[in-house]
């Protein structure tokens, strides 16, 4: 529907028309950064190579925030531990950059990354064998990810845990995850983690053209992102999603096998975070088990919570908005952050349980 | 066999030590109409959560036509086309009248048949000749959360009507309706049975002798009388549960 008949029965725009515009506009915007990046520094419109690395993270970040949204929103599965699995994809990718390294590293050893030749190894362990192929790799982002969350989705909803105890042990996941990967003897790097990366796809990594083709890599699939999730929620498989938030034992009653249909949002879900994940470590150059600490996980749910979450708009809106403030503020006070942080989810919660969208739709409150 | 037979026998459920049902026998021939009272506590919700899969019996046989409902969850007893009608009504608030309909509409259930699906001519027709039997033609594009008490009950039933159930188990519908909607509803419930079975627990009296069916009452997890309203009504034993003594 583009339009709503008010009480007088006449017509006007949507909010949500509105909203789209504003979305499309954003997104044609951070198209165009690239472009600005490559003008001459003292040209009116030129755009810091800082404001375009800044802005690829975020353009990760709303893929993330989707992801959470299409759980949360509107399936109702709070998952407090997302970070998780954007980290696991991270990790993928950076696997395969690090085996890509080959012997520039500081030992020059042929095959074992640095970390490796320091912590005594002498041949790779058998989980690092076909990450040198870029497919393998990726498909690896996206697959252990989805692996994992269908068991811990499988073994919870299938015991019907929900709400904030499934929470709780998504949360206790990612901390697990956390403590693994600090491990030197897990493989990964222990504190570390991966960094130094020289190249991918053929592509130097430390090149302009290089960082413009990783950020039109992550915003093509934001893009990709989005038309998923909208053909999602609009199809009919949208409206039994909401339907389970709101009733679940009711669509168990009306014969649908509600694990199913929630182990499939939340498989896809994890899948896609690990996407964001993936496209975030390339252009970040870094990635380590501080990635997995549970408050990046419960950051993120925080962003689709101020945005609005069950549309997908809102955690476009709420995934830019809150890094925005976030960067903006630990530019002069780092320390005021988290406060600030727990400040924006005690006032949404409180004040606007629609986020910014249900603002923009209808003025704060119901 | 018989298709569409509902029948419970010698079932018992105890929980922590208390007896919600004890030893409780019943027969619900296919295409009959069946009201059951009781006071609080007598055990008809619990004889419902049997029925659907959502309480085990401690002991005792459940059966629908052939199918032993002990073994079989809730979705599958569902599908098999035991319709539940909860107490509260629990329409789905965020999805229009239509939308609401269409979910419950006989389709491939599973989440990648709902993504593919399109509404075909034959279903939209399936759901506008519900949404007439409930009298909810003018709403379909409403939603949900705006319809009236009374509308609501009756767009659960029309959730139920979509899955053509051959058993529909109604809780309680006419709690809380005006007089008018409680007619409303004694017509609908009496036009819906015959082509399927119907059964019904309520408190209103009234609204039973409408129905104008036979009637059970339990009491403490059994079946104190049988009969119709006026047979049960006169029951001695009847009398003195509901009137004390």
């Amino acid at each position: 529907m583009s339009a709503s008949i008010t009480l007088g029965g006449r017509l006007r725009p949507a909010p949500g028309t509105i909203l789209r515009g504003l979305l499309l506009a954003g997104l044609a915007l951070l198209a165009l950064l690239p472009v600005l990046n490559r003008l001459p520094p003292d040209a009116a419109l030129y755009v810091s190579d800082f404001v375009v690395a800044v802005s690829g993270k975020w353009i990760c970040y709303a893929i993330l925030a989707l992801a959470i949204d299409l759980a949360w929103g509107y399936a109702g599965i709070l998952s407090l531990g997302h970070g998780a699995f954007f980290a696991l994809g991270g990790y993928a990718i950076g696997m395969h950059l690090m085996r890509l390294i080959g012997p520039r590293g500081v030992y020059g050893h042929p095959v074992l990354p640095d970390f490796m030749v320091f912590l005594g190894y002498t041949e790779l362990p058998w989980y690092w064998q076909g990450f040198q192929f870029f497919p393998f790799a990726f498909a690896m982002a996206l697959i252990v990810p989805g692996v994992l969350a269908g068991v811990l989705g499988w073994l919870a909803f299938r015991s019907r845990i929900t709400g904030v105890y499934l929470s709780i042990i998504t949360q206790a996941m990612t901390y697990a995850l956390m403590l693994a990967f600090f491990r030197n003897d897990m493989g990964f790097g222990g504190n570390n983690g991966f960094t130094d990366f020289k190249e991918l796809l053929g592509m130097p990594l430390n090149t302009a053209g290089a960082r413009a083709a990783l950020f039109y890599a992550a915003l093509a699939s934001l893009g990709a992102s989005l038309l998923l999730c909208r053909h999602i929620t609009k199809s009919k498989l949208g409206r039994v999603l909401v339907a389970v938030r709101d009733a679940e034992s009711r669509v168990r009653f009306l014969g649908y096998d509600t694990t199913a249909v929630k182990l499939s949002v939340f498989v896809l879900s994890a899948m896609l975070a690990g996407l964001a994940g993936a496209l975030y470590v390339p252009l970040i150059g870094i990635i380590n088990p501080g990635e997995f600490s549970p408050g990046n996980s419960i950051e993120a749910v925080v962003w689709v919570a101020v945005g609005g979450r069950g549309t997908l708009v809102g955690a476009l809106l709420g995934a830019f908005s809150v890094n925005a403030i976030k960067t903006w503020l630990t530019s002069f006070a780092p320390d005021l952050w988290l406060f600030v942080l727990g400040g924006l989810f005690v006032a949404v919660t409180l004040l606007l349980p629609r986020g910014i969208v249900g603002l923009l739709q209808k003025g704060p409150g119901r | 066999m018989r298709d569409g037979r509902l029948y419970l026998d010698g079932v018992s459920v105890v929980f922590d030590g208390f007896r919600a049902l004890n030893n409780l026998s019943l027969i619900v021939e296919p295409g009959e109409l069946r009201a059951i009272i009781g006071p609080n506590g007598a055990g008809k919700t619990t004889m419902m959560d049997i029925i659907t899969g959502k309480t085990r019996p401690t002991a005792g046989t459940v059966s629908f036509g052939d199918r032993d409902l002990t073994r079989l969850d809730e979705a599958t007893i569902a599908n098999l086309g035991i319709g539940r009608k909860f107490q509260k009504p629990t329409v789905f608030d965020a999805l229009t009248v239509f939308e609401n309909l269409e979910l419950a509409l006989k389709a491939p259930r599973d989440p990648w048949s709902c993504l593919r699906w399109r509404l075909s001519g034959t279903a939209r027709r399936c759901i506008e000749a519900v949404l007439e039997e409930i009298g909810l033609a003018e709403r379909a594009d409403h939603r949900a959360a705006i319809l009236s008490h009374g509308q609501r009950q009756w767009l659960e039933i029309g959730m139920l009507l979509m899955q053509d159930p051959k058993l529909l188990l109604v809780d309680e519908p006419v709690a809380g309706m005006t007089d008018q909607e409680t007619e409303h509803t004694a017509a609908l419930l009496r036009r819906i049975a015959g082509s399927r079975s119907v059964v019904v627990v309520e408190h209103d009296l009234e609204f039973v002798r409408a129905l104008g069916e036979k009637v059970t009452v339990l009491c403490e997890g059994s079946v104190l009388s049988e009969g119709s309203i006026d047979h049960v009504q006169n029951d001695p034993r009847v009398v003195d549960v509901y009137l004390g003594r």
